[in-house]
């Protein structure tokens, strides 16, 4: 792990050393450079090139992200859209009605139902692929890793409508399976119980490839020699992946988990696509639900509460996952 | 792991110590393909599905039973979808938008991610934290605004409001610092020694150096921007303006569907899916690259 990103995350003093890699060059104490601009060429030159992205940045996100939260407090509408400044102030009205929101607490209630089961599954099979992708094949890997890989790449949309066929219970895909062996296949996406499942199934499908990448790289960057040392010390496979695999893939695990769940958290294309939230709302999501009120029936204020809630949430749990699984040893 | 391992791709090597046993070690061997095997199938039978319906006609399609294999191909879906969807237009859109988000990303994220890298001045760190930062806010936090915004500023329906917004991806500066700093810094000094400004370092030196990593990114930005749906679904009102996925996805939930749509909508997923797999398939090793060196923290 290079300490570099770790320094720079703390905002620390801008120390003297140009560069956060350790160059053999700078020696022990080097206070005169050759051939260094002055601090205040760099100084101008670091703001000039930052500009272009600290402009689109400040434009398209921090006044956006501020913008929402103010909106959340204002019963911002359809006309306000022309006239921003008219939204009245509402204070927390918005707030106190989500929570009594029967529609807002079930689209709550779905989102967490698709991370509490998909990111245990999602991280769980990427791993145990990247295991065995990892286990004596080396020829066909590249040719495996491809096809666990492709989903993540395809269009979301255009993936969403083909699961909506594969699943179909009349002429889908599934349905075909299910009458080779005799059975009727049940109707997954028009079902309450079952379109949640058969979502979170489509999710797992298109995400397992980006685990395993991740998975794949943290055993390539445990050296060899350490395993070797451990199977002369008499290690059997199981201790030998106790022992050294798990241990030192602990960051990776740390990273995957937290990607997924942030991705699952903002889940939106599925359900849009596959059930338009349905039947009954059983597969409406907060950011779909957010996306109706606010451009469908131009609820903005209202939208906007719900943007925030989903964003304290997210916050929330990520750094609860920072916490949980961060590796205390370091 | 240092950040430089990430420069220069070198063939993986296998890892496997292969004593010359037979037995075990292949009972295991083979019981590891046909795990793997399984997988792979259950991985790509979705777009086998797609791939073949796309060419069935309307009866076997709605077939029940389904029929794997069409017993005549047929190319009319995706005529019938031409007709139906002005998809060259879609397709344009979507290149354009494509482009244009690559090009600004390229330039502007190897900008900052020259100057956090290689450029020692205050608040460096700040503006590091900034882009960390940035890279865990959700993007759907924004929409609403950044609508009011686009409209107030009449870009609703244009280029410009597609693109913007996605002008200067963080993912894309923490990458290109990442490669940079894998430069050494003699060689900077020793070109600032020959009197070179900052801006002729950056243009002639780092970036002919940091190629690969110009094309990882590439790569991923232009996908990103291909598969985007959220943003292109509420900044496009008039259907000339759509992407392909807005035009696909509003095409799927429209209510008042003609009948026999499902051969059309299964050969439109097959054309946006088509040019994303040959491009991934041909460019494999980047994806993975990438993905690999953003998880190496």
């Amino acid at each position: 792990m290079s300490t570099t990103t770790g320094k720079a995350a703390q905002p620390a003093k801008v120390q003297a050393a140009p560069g956060a890699t350790a160059s053999p060059a700078a020696g022990p104490k080097g206070p005169r450079r050759r051939g260094k601009p002055s601090m205040g060429v760099q100084n101008v030159a670091g703001w000039l090139f930052s500009t272009p992205f600290l402009v689109l940045f400040l434009v398209f996100m921090a006044v956006p992200i501020i913008a929402t939260l103010v909106m959340s407090f204002t019963d911002f509408g359809l006309r306000n859209v022309t006239h921003p400044m008219d939204a009245n102030f509402i204070g927390l009205d918005n707030y106190t009605q989500l929570f009594s929101d029967d529609k807002f607490l079930k689209s709550l209630f779905n989102t967490a139902y698709f991370v509490v089961v998909g990111v245990p599954l999602t991280i769980l099979i990427g791993l145990v692929v990247a295991v065995l992708l990892n286990n004596g094949i080396d020829r066909a890997r590249t040719f495996f890793r491809v096809g666990f890989y492709a989903p993540v790449v395809t269009t979301i949309v255009a993936v969403a409508v083909v699961w909506r066929f594969v699943l179909d219970p009349s002429d889908g895909l599934v349905a075909g399976l299910f009458s080779e062996v005799g059975l009727t296949a049940p109707d997954f996406l028009g079902s309450e119980t079952l379109a949640m499942p058969s979502m979170i199934a489509m999710a797992v499908w298109r995400n397992v490839g980006t685990v395993m990448v991740l998975f794949i790289a943290g055993l390539q960057a445990i050296p060899t020699e350490v395993r070797e040392a451990a199977r002369l010390d008499g290690a059997n496979v199981w201790q030998e992946f106790k022992g050294i695999t798990v241990p030192l893939l602990r960051p990776t695990l740390l990273y995957a988990t937290v990607i997924t769940t942030i991705g699952y958290l903002n889940v939106f294309e599925e359900p849009f696509v596959m059930t338009q939230g349905g039947p009954s709302d059983s597969t409406l999501t907060v950011s779909l639900n957010m996306y109706r009120e606010g451009f469908n029936f131009f609820h903005m204020g209202y939208a906007s509460a719900m943007a925030y809630v989903l964003f304290v949430v997210i916050m929330g749990i990520t750094v609860l996952q920072l916490r949980l699984l961060k590796d205390n040893t370091k | 792991m240092s950040a430089t391992t990430a420069a220069g791709p070198k063939s993986v090597e296998p890892k496997s110590v292969k004593p010359k046993s037979a037995g075990p070690k292949s009972v295991k061997r083979v019981l590891v393909y046909v795990l793997l095997s399984v997988g792979l199938l259950i991985m790509s039978a979705p777009f086998l599905w797609m791939a073949l319906s796309s060419f069935k006609t309307t009866s076997e399609l709605t077939a029940s039973p389904p029929v794997w294999i069409p017993t005549e191909w047929t190319l009319d879906n995706f005529r019938d979808l031409l007709d139906k969807l002005d998809l060259p237009l879609y397709f344009m859109n979507s290149v354009i938008v494509a482009v244009l988000v690559t090009v600004s990303n390229l330039v502007f994220c190897s900008m900052l991610g020259y100057a956090l890298a290689k450029l020692n001045f205050a608040g460096r760190n700040k503006i590091f934290g900034l882009v960390l930062g940035a890279l865990m806010v959700p993007g759907n936090l924004m929409l609403l605004p950044l609508f009011v915004l686009m409209s107030k500023m009449q870009l609703i329906d244009s280029y410009a409001g597609l693109v913007l917004p996605f002008a200067a991806g963080a993912f894309g500066v923490f990458l290109m610092r990442q490669f940079m700093q894998s430069i050494p810094d003699e060689l900077l000094e020793a070109a600032r020694m020959d009197g070179a400004g900052e801006w002729y370092i950056f243009w002639r030196i780092v970036m002919p150096l940091v190629k690969p990593a110009l094309a990882t990114l590439s790569i991923f930005t232009f996908l990103g921007s291909w598969n985007n749906f959220v943003w292109p679904l509420i900044a496009t009102n008039d259907p000339d303006k759509y992407t392909l996925p807005v035009a696909l996805a509003t095409f799927a939930t429209d209510p008042n569907k003609a009948g026999g749509s499902n051969g059309m909508l299964m050969a439109g997923s097959f054309l946006i899916v088509l040019p994303v797999l040959v491009v991934f398939i041909a460019l494999q090793r980047h994806f993975t690259q990438g993905i690999a060196t953003a998880g190496m923290k």
